[in-house]
Parts: C-alpha cells; sequence; structure tokens
C-alpha cells in the first residue's frame, strides 16, 4: 500500500477491483465500513462475480475475467473526454508534459522495438527527449504532439465506453456509473482509494492492471493524499515482509537489484543500478543505491568486505537469467536442479499446473520441507485415489520433514500491508520437536559451513566469511536478527559538511537510512528498514495508538518503511507552488516556510521547499510519477489489453484479426508449456480461482472451526450455464482443462451473471481453491489441477484468474 | 449471571429475588448492511461456549452448519434477492440466532421449573440441568431457534454469552466481528445507534430501511438494521410480525392449573406435539 489500513477512512470514495476485500481481509475492511459511516464514502465493486464485497456496496459492476485494462483504460478515456482530471496535479506532479522520442510508436497492438522470436522489446524508443544537458524535455502546453498527454489521449482514445462493453461485458450504463463515481473524486476535495489484491496480479498482464489504475489516481490527483493512494491488500501476515527481505531470486533485501552476469565489475553493477537526474534540482534518491548496498554487504560479511575486494561483490551470485519459481519448476523439470528445500511453501496445492508440478517433484533426488502442518507437497508422493493418482514406487524422490513452530509460537515481526512492521511476541511453545525456523536454518548453515571449513570447496568463501555474531551460533534470537536488519555505525558517522561532527558513534544502532556511507563506515541489513531498532530500542515493539491529527497515521505505533512515513509521496497531498493541502481538511504535511512538516514523515528532504522546484515522486530521477512508464514495464510504457492466454473470444476486440497480440506478447511461454493451453472450442467457459473468507490458503483445512463452517469444495456458476447444463443446485460436477479436471459439488447461484461480449455469450466458472487431500476437512481436489503454466511478464505472478474450462454433471 | 439477577423463571410462582438495583437492559445490534457474511460470529461463538458442529457437506449453499443446531448457536443465513425484472442483485446475509425477546414465547411455554430464565438485563437464558427436553420452547418460539440435542435431549440455543455480560465483557461474536457489523450495550443506545444507521441507509437510497424490533414479543434485545424495513422475510424468512402462538398464553392461561394438581400431562403432551411438529410453512425467499 502507498497509504495503509487505517487511511482508509480518510477516502470519499472506495474502488474494490481486482481484489474481494471484505473477502479476503475482513480485518482491515472495517476501515471501508468506517469510512461509509462516517465519512458517507461510497463503496464500488468491479468484479466478475457479486462478492461479499459487493454485497456491502453502493454500487456493482461486473467484468469478464482478464479485462481489467479494457475497463480501466476506459476509465481513462472517460476521465480525458469529460475533463475529470486534476490538472495543476498532473502539469505540475506527472510527466504528462514530457516530451518522448519520436521513434517511439504504437501500431497494431504493439510498442516500437517488438522482437518476435525473444517475446520481447528493445525499449531505446520509450525514452523521453533528452537536451544537451541530458535532462527530458517538456512542453508545459502541452501541445506537442510527442508529449505523454498527448500520447496517452491518443492511445486510449481507443477505449470507448462500447469498446469496454464488448470486451469486458460491462453494460455501458454500469461501466459509465462506475467512470463517474470515480471521476468525482478529481476535484481537490475528494479523494479515492482502490483496495485490489491478486484479482489484478494473477494475470498475465498483472503489473499492467496496477498501472493502468496507478494512472487513474495520478490523473485524479489522489496520490500522496490521505484516503487515496494505490493499495494493494497483502496475501498474508508477513508477505510484505518477505517481500522487502529479498524473497525474489532478482532482488537483494529492500529491493536492491541483485547482479547478472552481465555485471562483470563492481563499477558496471552500481553505475547501471545508479541513475542520472532526469530533471534538474530533484532528489533523485536511488542516486544512494551504493550507500544501500553496500552496508547490506557489510551487514553480510564484517571486516571480510573492504574497499579492496570491492565489498565482497565477487561474492554475490550472479544471475545468469530467470530463476523465479515457475522457472525453477521447469528447471526441475528438465533435471537441472535435483534438490529443493521448502520452506513454509505448498507448491503442488500452489503453482499452476499441479501435473507438471507434482511430475517434477517426483525427479528430485530430496525434498525438505519445513513447515509447521502436514502439506500436500510432502505427501505428493502418496496415492489419493483420484486426489492425487500417482504410483508411489516409482517415485524416488526422498522427503525430509522438518516440522517447524508456527507464528503464535516465536517471536519476530509481521510487516503489514500498509509497511508497518510489528513486533509480535511468543503466545506458546512449539509442540514436540518442532522449531523454529531460525534455529533449522541456523543449523543447516553452520555444518554446511564446518563442512567447507574441514573440506575446503571450489569457492568456500561465500560460506565461510559470512558474519554469523549471534550468542547462540545454531539459535539466533529474532531480536538480533532485526538489530542487524536495523544496521549500526562500525565507525563514527561524521556529517558529510562538518567531518568534525559525529552523528553516530561507532556501535551504536543507525537512526536511519540516512546514515548509510558507501565507504564501510555502516552495517545494514535492509536499508528501508533501517530506524526499526535504533538506539532508542526495538521501535516496531511500539503500542502508542494516540493520533493527534485523527488522520489515523499514529506514528508511534510500530514503525513504517520507509523512515516511519505513513503515507508515501506525501509532498503531492500539497499544491506545487505554495506548499499548501489540496484541502485544508485534508492535512499532511505543509511547507512552514523553513521546513516541511505536519502529521507523517515528510517524503522529501524538508529543507526542499515549493521554490526549489523538487518533484514529490523522490524515487524516479525526474521527481515527478510516470503515466508513461519509459522502459520500466516489459510489455509497454502505456497498459494495454490483452486477453487470458486461454481466451473465451479467441481474439482481442482491439486488435481484431491479429494473432500475435491476442494475449501479452512479452510473456514467457516455455516450449513445453506451449501446447497445454485450451481453445474455446473445447472449453468454452471463462474460469477464475479464488478465496473463500472461511479460509487461508491451504491452511485452515488442517482447523476444525474453519472446516466447519465451509466444510467441502465447489465451484460456482450462474443460473443460466446451470439451465443449459442441467445442473442442479448442490450436484457434483466435473470441471476440466486443457491440464486436468476436478470434481466438486455445484453452487448455482444468481452472483455469476452471463455477459454479453459483442454478441459473445461469456459464462464463468468460479473456483474456490482451498482443498485437498490432507487435512480435517473433506478431502477435494487441488484446483490448480486446472491452472495454466503462464505468469505475468513483469513479476512471473502465475495467470490463476483467468483461463477456459468446460463443465459437465460428475 | 447470579441468581439474584433473574427476573423471570419457567413454570413457577416464586416471587423472583428484588432487591438488586434494577439491571439496565442490553441489546445486541445486528448492522445487516455492514455484514459481509464472514462467519468469524460463527467460530467465536464456537469457541467461547466450546462447541463443535459436525464438519458438514457442500449442499450448494454458503450456510454452514446449514441451520441451527445444540452444537451452533448462530449461523449466518445467506439469500440471494434480485425484485423486479431489472432490479440488481441483493446478497442479504443475516446472523440467525436467538433474538432475546422482551416476551420470551420459549419461557412462557416451558414446564419444567427454571429451566428458561430472564434476568432483569433481558437476557433470556436455557438452565440447562433443569431442562426435560420437551422441546415446548421450540413451539413457544416465534423464530425457530431453540434446538433439542440428540447427545443429552436438552434444548440450547444462544446465552447472549450471559457469563461473560455478567462480567462486563460483549458477546463473543460482537468481541469478533471484525467490520462493525454487530454492536452490543444499553439497549436504549442500541436503539439510537440503530435509528442513525437507518438515516444513513436512507440517505444511500434505501427508503424502506427500518430497525427490526418487533413489538409482538415486547421488542428484542437482539435487533437488526434491515434495507428493506418493510421486507423482513427477504432475509432468510425473518418474521414480519412476530407473535407468540396463541396457544402458549392458552397453557399459561387456562391449563398450567392443571399441572399444578398434577393432571392432564399426557393430553398435554399430545396437544404440544402438534403445536411442535405443526403445519410447517415454506420460507420465502431463495437460498444461497
Amino acid at each position: 500500500m502507498t497509504n495503509h489500513w487505517v487511511d482508509i477512512k480518510n477516502a470519499d470514495v472506495i474502488l474494490v477491483m481486482g481484489g474481494n476485500a471484505a473477502e479476503a481481509h475482513p480485518c482491515g475492511f472495517k476501515w471501508v465500513t468506517e469510512a461509509m459511516e462516517h465519512r458517507k464514502a461510497k463503496l464500488v465493486v468491479v468484479d466478475p462475480r457479486f462478492t461479499r464485497s459487493a454485497a456491502v456496496s453502493d454500487f456493482y459492476a461486473p467484468l469478464r475475467a482478464g479485462s481489467d485494462i479494457a475497463f480501466l483504460g476506459g476509465v481513462i478515456n472517460y476521465l480525458l473526454a469529460n475533463n475529470k482530471v486534476h490538472m495543476d496535479y498532473v502539469k505540475a506532479f506527472t510527466n504528462a508534459t514530457f516530451l518522448i522520442r519520436e521513434d517511439y510508436e504504437f501500431k497494431d497492438g504493439l510498442f516500437s522495438g517488438y522482437d518476435e522470436a525473444k517475446r520481447s522489446y528493445d525499449k531505446t524508443t520509450w525514452a523521453y527527449q533528452l537536451d544537451k544537458e541530458g535532462y527530458a524535455m517538456v512542453d508545459e502546453t502541452m501541445e506537442n504532439q510527442n508529449c505523454v498527454w498527448q500520447l496517452m489521449k491518443k492511445h486510449y482514445s481507443r477505449y470507448t465506453p462500447e469498446m469496454v462493453e464488448k470486451t469486458s461485458g460491462t453494460p455501458k450504463a454500469d461501466f459509465l456509473k462506475v467512470a463517474e463515481m470515480i471521476g468525482s473524486t478529481a476535484t481537490p476535495d475528494k479523494v479515492l482509494t482502490i483496495l485490489y489484491a491478486l484479482g489484478w496480479t494473477q494475470h498475465s498482464h498483472g503489473s499492467q492492471n496496477i498501472r493502468t489504475m496507478a494512472m487513474i489516481q495520478l490523473l485524479l490527483g489522489n496520490m500522496g493524499r490521505p484516503g487515496g493512494g494505490v493499495n494493494a491488500l497483502r496475501g498474508h501476515a508477513n508477505v510484505q515482509g518477505i517481500t522487502d527481505m529479498c524473497t525474489f531470486s532478482a532482488n537483494l533485501p529492500g529491493y536492491l537489484v541483485s547482479p547478472t552476469d552481465g555485471d562483470t565489475t563492481f563499477e558496471e553493477y552500481k553505475t547501471r543500478r545508479t541513475p542520472k537526474p532526469l530533471r534538474p534540482n530533484q532528489m533523485n534518491f536511488p542516486q544512494n543505491f551504493s550507500k544501500w548496498h553496500v552496508s547490506l554487504m557489510k551487514a553480510w560479511y564484517g571486516d571480510a568486505a573492504t574497499a579492496d575486494n570491492n565489498f565482497a561483490y565477487d561474492w554475490l551470485p550472479k544471475r545468469d537469467g530467470a530463476h523465479d519459481l515457475m522457472d525453477t519448476v521447469e528447471r526441475i523439470h528438465q533435471g537441472k536442479i535435483n534438490g529443493f528445500i521448502i520452506q513454509g511453501f505448498n507448491p503442488l496445492a500452489a503453482l499452476p499446473n499441479k501435473k507438471k508440478v507434482g511430475s517434477a517433484l517426483a525427479k528430485l533426488k530430496y525434498m525438505v520441507v519445513m513447515d509447521p502442518l502436514r502439506t500436500d507437497t510432502s505427501e505428493f508422493w502418496k496415492n489419493f485415489g483420484e486426489l492425487n493418482n500417482v504410483k508411489p514406487e516409482e517415485i524416488q524422490t526422498e522427503v525430509i520433514r522438518l516440522p517447524t513452530s508456527c507464528f503464535a509460537e516465536d517471536p519476530g515481526t509481521f510487516t503489514n500491508s500498509g509497511r508497518v512492521i510489528q513486533w509480535h511476541w511468543a503466545g506458546a511453545e512449539p509442540p514436540g520437536e518442532a522449531k523454529s525456523d531460525r534455529e533449522i536454518i541456523a543449523n543447516i548453515f553452520t555444518r554446511l559451513r564446518a563442512a567447507y571449513a574441514k573440506d575446503g570447496g571450489k569457492f568456500p568463501d561465500p560460506i565461510l566469511k559470512l558474519t554469523w555474531a549471534y550468542s547462540n551460533p545454531t539459535h539466533p534470537s529474532a531480536e538480533e536478527i532485526l538489530r542487524e536488519i536495523n544496521g549500526r555505525a562500525l565507525k563514527d558517522v561524521t556529517d558529510p559538511k562538518d567531518p568534525t561532527k559525529v552523528l553516530v558513534q561507532a556501535g551504536q544502532q543507525l537512526p536511519g537510512f540516512a546514515m548509510l556511507r558507501d565507504d564501510g563506515s555502516t552495517a545494514c541489513g535492509n536499508w528501508i528498514y533501517c530506524g526499526v531498532w535504533s538506539q532508542a530500542g526495538n521501535n516496531s515493539a511500539r503500542r502508542d495508538t494516540s493520533d493527534p491529527s485523527g488522520v489515523g497515521n499514529t506514528l508511534n505505533w510500530g514503525f513504517a518503511w520507509p523512515a516511519n512515513r505513513r503515507v508515501l509521496y506525501n509532498r503531492a497531498n500539497s499544491d506545487p507552488k505554495t506548499g499548501q493541502p489540496w484541502d485544508a481538511k485534508r492535512p499532511g504535511i505543509r511547507w512552514t516556510g523553513s521546513a516541511w512538516a505536519g502529521v507523517d514523515i515528510p517524503d522529501i528532504a524538508p529543507a526542499l521547499g515549493p521554490d526549489s522546484g523538487a518533484g514529490p515522486f523522490i524515487m524516479t530521477p525526474e521527481g515527478v510519477a510516470r503515466l508513461f512508464s519509459l522502459g520500466g514495464m516489459a510489455e509497454g510504457p502505456f497498459p494495454e489489453h490483452y486477453e487470458p492466454f486461454e481466451t473465451p473470444l479467441g481474439e482481442n476486440p482491439f486488435h481484431p484479426g491479429k494473432k500475435n497480440v491476442v494475449s501479452n506478447p512479452a510473456a514467457r511461454v516455455f516450449k513445453s508449456d506451449m501446447g497445454s493451453f485450451g481453445k474455446a472450442e473445447e472449453f468454452p467457459y471463462a474460469a477464475t480461482t479464488y478465496r473463500l473468507t472461511e479460509h487461508f490458503h491451504f491452511w485452515t483445512k488442517n482447523i476444525e472451526s474453519n472446516a466447519i463452517v465451509q466444510p467441502a469444495a465447489f465451484v460456482e456458476i450462474g443460473e443460466e450455464l446451470a439451465k443449459e447444463k442441467g445442473i442442479k443446485n448442490g450436484q457434483m460436477v466435473k470441471v476440466r482443462s486443457n491440464r486436468g479436471e476436478i470434481k466438486a459439488a455445484a453452487v448455482v447461484t444468481k452472483r455469476i451473471k452471463m455477459l454479453d461480449c459483442g454478441g459473445k455469450k461469456v459464462h464463468h466458472v468460479g473456483i474456490p481453491i482451498h482443498w485437498g487431500f490432507v487435512g480435517v476437512a473433506r478431502d477435494g481436489f487441488l484446483a490448480n489441477e486446472l491452472t495454466p503454466f503462464v505468469a505475468d511478464a513483469n513479476t512471473q505472478t502465475p495467470e490463476y484468474k483467468a483461463f477456459l474450462v468446460n463443465i459437465e454433471k460428475a | 449471571m447470579q441468581s439474584l439477577d433473574v427476573q423471570n423463571r419457567s413454570a413457577t410462582t416464586t416471587a423472583s429475588p428484588q432487591v438488586r438495583v434494577a439491571k439496565e437492559p442490553v441489546a445486541k445490534l445486528i448492522d445487516i448492511s455492514k455484514c459481509i457474511g464472514c462467519k468469524a460470529c460463527q467460530v467465536a461463538c464456537m469457541q467461547w461456549n466450546d462447541l463443535r458442529d459436525e464438519i458438514g457437506t457442500m449442499g450448494g449453499v454458503y450456510d454452514n452448519p446449514t441451520d441451527l443446531t445444540d452444537q451452533s448457536w448462530t449461523v449466518m443465513r445467506f439469500s440471494e434477492v434480485q425484485r423486479g425484472q431489472d432490479g440488481r442483485l441483493e446478497w442479504l446475509i443475516r446472523k440467525d440466532g436467538c433474538m432475546h425477546c422482551e416476551d420470551p414465547g420459549c419461557l412462557k411455554a416451558c414446564p419444567a421449573p427454571g429451566a428458561i430464565v430472564k434476568y432483569a438485563n433481558g437476557i433470556v437464558d436455557f438452565v440447562s440441568e433443569n431442562c426435560i427436553g420437551c422441546g415446548y420452547c421450540i413451539a413457544g418460539c416465534p423464530f425457530n431457534v431453540p434446538r433439542i440435542s440428540k447427545k443429552d435431549n436438552k434444548a440450547y440455543k444462544c446465552s447472549l454469552c450471559s457469563d461473560r455480560v455478567a462480567v462486563g465483557q460483549a458477546p463473543a461474536c460482537v468481541k469478533t466481528c471484525p467490520t462493525g457489523a454487530l454492536l452490543f450495550g444499553a439497549k436504549d443506545e442500541m436503539v439510537a445507534r440503530g435509528a442513525k444507521r437507518v438515516n444513513d441507509l436512507k440517505e444511500r437510497g434505501h427508503a424502506q430501511a427500518a430497525l427490526y424490533n418487533p413489538q409482538g414479543v415486547g421488542g428484542t434485545h437482539v435487533m437488526y438494521v434491515l434495507q428493506h424495513g418493510d421486507r423482513p422475510d427477504l432475509y432468510s424468512g425473518l418474521p414480519v410480525d412476530p407473535k407468540i402462538s396463541p396457544w402458549v398464553a392458552l397453557w399459561k392461561g387456562i391449563t398450567k392449573p392443571l399441572l399444578s394438581i398434577g393432571l392432564g400431562l399426557a393430553v398435554l403432551g399430545a396437544f404440544f406435539h402438534y403445536v411442535t411438529r405443526g403445519p410447517k410453512e415454506e420460507e420465502p425467499g431463495g437460498k444461497a
């Protein structure tokens, strides 16, 4: 979330799309009901199904699964055509006025630079026109045909309400009503928030779904403002923390892009990741990259990381290509990986195309499962009849289960969707032989290190030299690790303007990332967490609910990254020229005449006043937000509608007859999966998977209370489809995709309506995911028997939300 | 709750204790316009009261367990309502359970001395050790709430967590409700709060919004905020104008003296069997 949970109460219009907040985030949803009761906020829900969120909404509109960009592109067109734009904001705080290279082009569904063989783009032309000093050129009048404003207008002029109806199946009147409600917040005194989740991410064009919404929020002037922002509701108590700490193979902690095999020297690596300013007088905050990186290496390698050895740069692995989860499964499949350590993860249930995942696991030599629960994955080799029809005698994978404590049996932190890091205390002892994840990992590491020390090896230094200064090396405490993540001064840290002035004494915990240095004098395990455990102690454990401003920022509750800031880009809440809030009733930070101050930690250098010309979007080298995203995205600088890889329409309504742009032309498809996609002729129905409020992923099927309130697997279909197929409510049905089939009870409902997409009737089949073959709930099929093995082109998040099936009575 | 707080007891003519300063009537307010049907209240109820129903099956509806039982003192009932040709769909979700009537039909109908009590704060509670399992409370209830256990042949229903309320805590369901759809407090305050919510719903276009506090049973200590106050039946068959069956009044007025002289028990048993199992009415409204 750019904002945070409590901040939802400050919204005037709440859009729930690409998610189902009431269903999946019932506790956070309290801030929606709060806004509705106390601010008279309106709740709008757009979803293929009439959901639990829709049940308490002011307005609901349906759309076809996988057509969000068509809908949101339609909203952009509506805002531009009806002048529902916060123009002062857009001109000052976005790149609307910036000039794009004249050789940039969008034609026949493709942007300039496409390489069909590689399924990727050369992004050279997706760039600003630069002046002699290397700064981007702008046209304040926005009349130049190559300025972002004009290019955007042209791009989205095709997204008419008629095209939205034809593509998304949303009745035109319903679409216009939603567009009007969204557009009502274009004035400075009204703010809209968007709550989304996996309904936007789990598509082959998921990142672009979110970007389209970000563009809308920029046009409305809602970024950086209380009650606004683009808000991802994360799916797990600590999934934000996991992301922050680097579970992605392409990142080091704190979103520092990890080196690739092209970064042959430390200098190259640093240069490529330290952007040059694109406009004068901007903060260009990522220019500090080397300070964050070197401090990380000092945290990892301590005295062994020196200026002479480039702070141990050579010890970091260099990526030779993708290493995401989908790719890992593919590599196991190809026999390139033969050992798999699985920590708190149930890939057989959680990854698409269960058949492929199961047959990959069967090729492993060994598999270690660290989990508090018996998982389906750990029993992938057992025969559970039609639910898991394998031959154990043919599977040689050695499975080792290491029982772990669960979150309530271990202290540590959760980082919630609003980036607030909160300490939690252990509520009980773990049962039996269960050990904390830290203890298990530490034992694996210390044994590995001992083996390297004894036997040597090809490249022992990265293991042998790793800092491991815990009081008990085989059981580091959560406190020690959080202190290490925060970081400390290794030498006295001095003021760059006055080297005689010591800011932090050697040995002290660092107060924030402004103190990080790239000369080896500071260590920090994750720059964005710097400040969480300062000299004042464990700030994540703070529990002060006081909220003097009433906007809900509670600055002394836990610690929000970065810098305890609660609303990102909060400089944008104030007028560019005066520095005073756009809406006096909506306090954020304001310019006092000499500094920024207010009810949040300013997201700009305190002394960079309105006269400085510094923009609020400090993480871009141009200081403004990007309506045109330059080379940031894999499939284009403006989001374009592409169909899911399995489409009920068979073609892209925006590009009829063009076979190469039906689906995302830049999404990766493994050769072996090319034939695994089904066609509408054989699988005519649009399917989507989702979660239910009674359950949490594949965990709570192990819990009696949850099983009682939602005991068994089901699929949902509309009354029209049920009638066509002769399916009665509660009857068992068989759902097939080109990859597998499941059986479950049918729920026949009015909540899923047939959609009319330009004369083509589209039915949806809804598939909740929570069942499997272990646990106390009734056994059921893993929903991922059905889902396709293809993912978002930027994040490699699988396309669980839109594919094709057929359905019949079982 | 202590015996000193008992205001009424079933099947007894003994006077209730009166020395205590009268307790303020309490109420639970269920705001259906804020309810997302998450069933956290169901789980809280089973955990606080140590109840575990069967792990059932999926019969085509979200209602699980599908009905109130001796183990499920509250269940969510989901109703898909689409009125008129182009009417917009509504998913009306009602938390069902004991309404804690000011004039409780179950207590009136109960022949077992002290098996059903009403406390001074309005809570109607079953004192299970006194229950004889006759099922008359079911006949007396206009909301079809009590259920007889197959395990011990005694009647059970929501106690409004009288044990929690007695020590100043809200019922478990209210404590756990994530969206503020459940509130608990003094009845006056809950009525005022309900009126405010009704106004808000009217502003949002629900012209017929109303507070459900039916006077046919003297008002209730569990009240609903309904978007469609004119059509309670849309909410999985919530009674439009609940009243205690006239047979119960007859039992109280005429036949009770017969019991005191030890006559007519068998006759009455048969009589009430008819009332209990008696003509069934179809519940209006679709289910899912």
